[in-house]
């Protein structure tokens, strides 16, 4: 399989800074997903990939160097609202020979008013760590995993901004714990007319970590104008489609790490 | 930063209705060398604020550009080496970026753009 000669992100060609997160199962699992789906990525030829909350830049660049060979002419754009991760990045990414831009800004704040719909990938792993809810974005490195309430605080800020900023052949990859209610989430983007499936799923002894994959969709359009009109609750399909996709969490932990 | 990315940068402070483009404070530009992605260049095309881009090229001393463009000018390779260089080879590397209705600057250190808001602003 072509994905398996893929350059990603070395780590002894990573800069740190202990302010800043280092790559991290969650960030593992990203990029294995991202490389998973990289026949795909390729086949959806982007023009402007983004990420937010790009830390140590592990992901934009293992994502840069992933696609580089294929499909050279792509813009990348990374955010963080931490300053230390902007120059940490900035270096992991010379290390590596691939250029992205930084922006040192709130989740994407500046940019939305010409990027709508203009961000063909946008990969998030978010502070998703459920907290009190002010320890979220407080300085320093708690800000790279509080997440407040059910770990959702920055969750919920993004997925909006997501839509607005995908565009409409747009796919959006996000890392979340069981804890975040990915269901949850995922049923609130089918209502914005997003299909969704569960790239990576991983245990650790105390939580899941799932990567997921969100599009807009036609049909799930459709059942969100229906849902609209008739003011009914989600469709019956659709639940069962998100059941099946989610089964009881208590299954997910005991079925081990394994990616799909 | 490119050129490309002054482009798709608006301020971001509350209340302020236009933000778009941001003044730029130049202390150093630098020239990296990219490779040239027609497709790339075609696709961008129609999202680009061509006003905005040719000001900005010529406040980092880069002033080939037309002042009037229209897609069929695509075909042209002087014009796309042309549209390339400023919009991808140009970094603004140490300046600043000005709102053009508050005056407020937004350092840019190494090439990164610090957007961020004091509290009050935001
Ligand atoms: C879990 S870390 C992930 C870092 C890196 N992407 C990785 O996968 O290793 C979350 C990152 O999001 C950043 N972050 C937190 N809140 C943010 C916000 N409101 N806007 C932008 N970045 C934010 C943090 O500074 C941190 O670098």
């Amino acid at each position: 399989m072509s994905f398996r000669k893929a350059q990603i992100a070395q780590i002894r060609l990573m800069s740190s800074h202990p302010e800043v997160y280092e790559p991290c199962d969650d960030s593992f699992a990203l990029v294995d997903a991202l490389l998973a789906d990289r026949n795909n990525l390729l086949e959806h030829q982007p023009t402007l990939c983004m990420e937010v909350g790009c830390g140590s830049g592990y992901v934009i660049t293992s994502l840069a160097l992933m696609l580089r060979q294929e499909a050279p002419g792509v813009y990348y754009i990374a955010t963080d609202i931490n300053p230390h991760a902007m120059r940490v990045t900035s270096e992991t990414l010379e290390a590596h020979g691939v250029h992205a831009e930084l922006i040192n800004t709130d989740i994407s704040s500046g940019l939305e008013k010409r990027l709508a719909g203009l961000v063909d990938v946008m990969v998030v792993n978010p502070p998703y760590v459920p907290t009190p809810e002010d320890e979220v974005g407080r300085e320093g490195i708690a800000s790279a995993w509080a997440g407040g309430e059910n770990g959702r605080c920055v969750i919920d800020k993004i997925l909006p901004i997501a839509d607005y900023l995908l565009s409409d052949k747009g796919w959006l990859y996000m890392v979340m714990l069981t804890a975040n209610k990915p269901s949850q989430i995922c049923l609130q983007m089918r209502e914005k007319g997003y299909a969704s499936r569960i790239v990576v799923q991983r245990s650790t002894e105390e939580e899941s970590l799932h990567v997921i994959k969100f599009w807009r969709d036609f049909d799930t359009q459709a059942d969100a104008k229906e849902k609209a009109a008739t003011n009914k609750t989600v469709p019956a399909r659709v639940m069962e489609s998100l059941v099946s996709q989610f089964p009881l969490s208590s299954f997910w932990r005991s079925c081990g790490s394994h990616s799909s | 930063m490119r050129l490309l990315t002054h482009n798709m940068l608006s301020s971001n402070i509350k209340g302020v209705a236009n933000g778009f483009p941001l003044g730029i404070e130049v202390e150093k530009v630098i020239e990296k060398q990219v490779e040239l992605s027609a497709d790339f260049l075609r696709n961008l095309f129609p999202k680009i604020e061509w006003k905005a881009l040719v000001d900005a090229a010529r406040t980092m001393g880069y002033a080939e550009l037309p002042e009037e463009v229209d897609s069929s000018m695509l075909d042209s390779n002087e014009f796309l080496t042309k549209f390339h260089h400023a919009l991808l080879e140009l970094h603004l590397e140490e300046g600043a970026l000005v709102c053009p209705e508050t005056g407020r600057r937004f350092p840019v250190t190494k090439g990164i753009p610090n957007m961020l808001l004091h509290e009050d602003e935001v």
